[in-house]
């Protein structure tokens, strides 16, 4: 269902002139007595298109939330656009007179809404007309669109498109939003922000959105800030690279000129020691056998099998959209669509059918990421919240005997260090260390054999989160199975006996032992993509 | 927004997270605090259960309720302040307090269920219409009237749960529906000549001077108390509306818990229309329909009483009584008709103001 084709020859990127499109320096941010970003500069020359490369927590989201007005920086930083002095902070909302533009990862568009609403509604809304010219509107659509040679209908829903389509959409409504901004002579230049939105597209969707984007850089006014996890993307479609790490300049560099070890290590910080050891995963050596998962379907997950033995830590981690969320819902029975079995010691269970109820039947807990969305409802005490799964325990004559559960909870805050110290306060007015702590203490109270945990540390202060890891390899000693999916590799390498490495739903690293370091899982995540396509298909790195 | 959003803000967050800005930011950002609060010492316990304020807040209904009926009383001590009047407003409103105790099932859940009044009608008129002009037995009637109670409940529930309509719009809908079917099954005229043992077991017969009616509303009463305190399932009932993700997640059959609370509004509707169809002697096919507003009305003033912020049983019994003590006084001082809708009309937008107010300050956002 290809409703959006690129009809016209990529044309190449205009040379970049003495002059910076974007220039930022001295830029810096703290939080509390965190310095997020300290005395970045970053220079992006016109017809640029220029990439954004740093772990989670560099301070690339940070940097672009300046950009777009939503941080205040610390006094000092400089910007301009096109030599133009951009006031800072930003003010809010008003990024598109200043010549800025976003497409986000979840690129903001109306399912229900048809394309030619999408693409004009800023235009639309900030409209001081009292009715709307749709004839204009449409003409105005078709021409946007047949300018970069794309041939759409523009009004069928943006839900009936595909991944590949939307993200095309949301750049050409970026487009607009800068052609708009040159009309009203607000701005000359513009910078257009990709952040992650190639995440979910596969291969072929990623180089048709670059050869728009090579387009829509060839007027030489406008370039790109590209943010990428994925350095084969980043290797194959951009000029130029900065890399940011714990919120410092690392460097920056001609993407032609680099290599994806050099990048790497770019964003660790340090040289990674290679070659590294590997096994195949599926394999426990030493333990046996307590957990089984074979031929995980679903999303992205293609066929994953792996085993987590009694008292194991396995790890799960990879580059956003490599499938390693996907894993801990298809395994508790939440997430509809998925297939494969889990076998446990008793049963096996067959995940196209299984519900989280089944799971929990069989002792499979799972602690989401999203607390106040999936962990606890945070209207109601923390007392409520963690005995959810166990009132059948406390049954009593004269229906729930609330004494004993009032203990229950009390024992609960004390064993797991949940302060304040009073079951009966709101779930919601805990932090999120104690938050965190309360949920485990929810679950493994159920003396459970396979622990899923998701991000189990996010949002959660450095005191509570040696807590956690206590309580989990506590667990862990008692026998249970414990799976963590995060993409804090630091807390894997402290946590997890083995992390394996998912690359497009299937596991392409598995790290154990003295392999298993902070940088390796990076070096590994990182260079995953390349690494797979490595043992598949021909590479298709080009500089 | 998928959960690959949280990677970048899961690690910049700690950092202070103003990047979510919505409900997920209140628990991060505070993590802000404990950092430097946590090591310093066992914390305080926040024992706000035991503030002075939260007992005002629990028990300000009833105040209110007690001074309305001293201060009527001394307007009115010939009528109003008698024994007589006390048992006929305890023994006039067990209509109105069991359907408004249904309510609380679907409202726990976070389902709205308008269909109750016009369940409570059609319920009046099937007893009615089969004893009168079919013949049949009281129990056959009452079973018949419970029976299509179920049915309309089942429906409300399907519409809500399968398709996933909002449960507002489906019961108006119903409502309407079913209340067609009453006019239809009833000529669009009363229908009186009800067996008179149905009207000695609910009003004719009294206990300590107060109708039979009153005790079934008390019976209500206490087992939704208890549905809602004492057992599993309230517990359940509470997470389903307060956290339908993390009631599904946490092994909870969501759908039926809500299906089911549908089907349980429509039952004990069904019941009141039964009690209805005594206190009436038989039934008309419109004059249900005055409940649901005073239904509502008791059932969200009640929620900001005795557990300020939820729907409870006890503070519903009391706004109940609150709202009729306060009608029957304003009737007694000659003020007209009219009054009595604006003071449901007015308690009701009050009740969901105090609401809204309780639970946004409890909900711990600080």
């Amino acid at each position: 269902m290809t409703t959006l084709q690129t009809t016209r020859p990529p044309v190449a990127p205009a040379t970049a002139t003495s002059t910076p499109l974007l220039q930022l320096r001295g830029l810096s941010k703290t939080f509390g007595t965190t310095k997020a970003l300290d005395g970045v500069d970053l220079t992006v020359a016109p017809g640029e298109v220029h990439a954004l490369l740093g772990e989670n927590g560099s301070g690339k989201s940070t940097l672009i939330k300046v950009l777009n007005g939503f941080h205040a920086p610390d006094p000092g930083a400089e910007l301009t656009i096109g030599g133009r002095s951009v006031p800072l902070p930003v003010p809010p909302g008003r990024f598109r007179e200043h010549g800025l533009a976003f497409v986000h990862q979840d690129l903001a568009l109306v399912p229900e809404l048809s394309v030619l609403e999408n693409l004009r509604v800023a235009h639309i809304a900030g409209s001081r007309r009292p009715w709307i010219n749709w004839g204009a509107e449409r003409r105005r659509a078709r021409t946007a669109f047949g300018r970069l040679g794309l041939d759409v209908d523009i009004d069928q829903p943006v839900q009936r498109l595909g991944a590949t389509e939307r993200a095309l959409l949301a750049i050409v409504r970026a487009a607009e939003e800068i052609r708009d901004a040159r009309e009203r002579a607000t701005a000359e230049h513009c910078l257009l922000v990709l952040d992650e939105p190639t995440v979910f597209l596969p291969e072929e969707g990623t180089a048709l959105l670059f050869r728009l984007v090579r387009d829509l850089v060839a007027d030489g006014r406008t370039s790109v800030l590209f943010v990428s996890h994925d350095l084969d993307e980043v290797l194959a479609h951009t000029d130029r690279v900065t890399v940011l790490s714990d919120g410092r300049l690392r460097g920056t560099a001609d993407t032609a000129a680099v290599t994806v070890p050099q990048l790497i290590e770019m964003i660790v910080g340090r040289p990674v020691q290679s070659p590294v050891p590997t096994e195949h995963a599926g394999h426990t050596p030493e333990r046996p056998v307590h957990a089984g998962v074979t031929d995980l379907h679903g999303g992205v997950l293609a066929g994953l099998s792996f085993t987590v033995g009694a008292g194991e830590v396995v790890g799960l981690t990879g580059l956003a959209g490599s499938g390693y969320e996907d894993v801990l819902p298809a395994l508790y029975g939440a997430r509809p669509g998925a297939s494969g079995t889990l076998r446990l010691p008793d049963a096996a269970l067959d995940l196209a059918t299984s519900t989280p109820a089944a799971a929990l039947a069989h002792g499979v807990v799972f602690v989401p990421a999203d607390r106040a969305r999936d962990g606890a409802a945070g209207e109601l005490t923390v007392l409520e919240n963690m005995t959810l799964p166990v009132l059948a325990e406390f049954r009593g004559r004269a229906g729930l005997d609330r004494r004993r559960l009032l203990a229950r909870g009390r024992q609960l805050t004390e064993t797991h260090d949940v302060r304040p110290r009073d079951p009966r306060a709101v779930y919601g007015s805990l932090s999120g260390g104690n938050a965190q702590k309360a949920l485990l203490a929810k679950w493994l109270q159920t003396g459970p054999r396979l622990v899923l945990l998701h991000e189990p540390t996010q949002g959660v202060d450095i005191g509570a989160r040696t807590h956690i890891h206590d309580q989990l390899a506590s667990a862990a000693r008692g026998g249970a199975a414990i799976v963590v999916a995060s993409s804090d590799y630091e807390q894997l390498a402290t946590l997890c006996d083995r992390v394996l490495v998912l690359a497009r739903g299937r596991v392409v690293e598995q790290l154990a032992g003295p392999a298993l370091t902070r940088e390796r899982i990076a070096d590994r995540v990182l260079g995953s993509v390349t690494l797979h396509e490595a043992t598949g298909s021909s590479p298709e790195v080009t500089a | 927004m998928t959960t690959t959003a949280g990677n970048d803000t899961a690690s910049d967050g700690t950092a202070g997270n103003d990047t979510a800005g919505n409900d997920t930011t209140s628990s991060v950002t505070t993590s802000e605090g404990t950092r430097t609060v946590a090591p310093v010492g066992p914390a305080a316990p926040g024992r706000r259960w035991h503030r002075p304020s939260a007992y005002v807040e629990r028990y300000a209904l009833v105040a209110v309720w007690l001074v309305v009926v001293v201060a009527f009383g001394l307007a009115r001590p010939e009528t109003y302040a008698t024994t007589g009047n006390l048992q006929n407003i305890l023994g006039s409103q067990a209509v109105l307090l069991i359907l408004a105790l249904g309510l609380l099932i679907p409202l726990t859940t976070g389902g709205f269920d308008l269909s109750v009044t016009s369940t409570l009608s059609l319920s009046a008129m099937l007893v009615a219409v089969l004893n009168v002009q079919h013949g049949w037995s009281l129990p056959a009637c009452i079973a018949a009237a419970v029976a299509a109670s179920v049915v309309v409940g089942l429906v409300n529930g399907a519409c809500v749960v399968l398709l996933g309509i909002d449960s507002f719009i489906v019961t108006l809908g119903t409502s309407t529906f079913v209340l067609g079917l009453v006019q239809w099954l009833s000529d669009s005229t009363a229908v009186t000549g009800v067996d008179p043992a149905l009207t000695e077991w609910t009003v004719v017969n009294r206990l300590f001077g107060v109708s039979l009616s009153f005790y079934y509303g008390l019976l209500a009463a206490v087992a939704t108390w208890f549905l809602l305190t004492r057992m599993p399932l309230g517990r359940r009932l509470l997470f389903v509306g307060r956290g339908a993700s993390v009631a599904r997640l946490s092994g909870l059959a969501v759908d039926r818990i809500r299906w089911g609370s549908f089907v349980t509004s429509a039952v004990v509707a069904g019941l009141a229309g039964v009690v209805y169809a005594g206190s009436l002697g038989g039934a008309d096919p419109s004059s249900g329909s005055s409940f649901l507003l005073p239904a509502f009305a008791a059932a969200y003033l009640g929620a900001t009483a005795i557990t300020p912020g939820r729907f409870n049983a006890v503070g519903t019994f009391v706004a109940v009584y609150f709202l009729v003590s306060g009608v029957v006084g304003l009737q007694m001082l000659g003020v007209d008709n009219f009054v009595q809708q604006l003071f449901y009309g007015g308690a009701l937008v009050v009740a969901v103001a105090l609401s809204q107010l309780v639970r946004r300050r409890t909900s711990g956002a600080g």
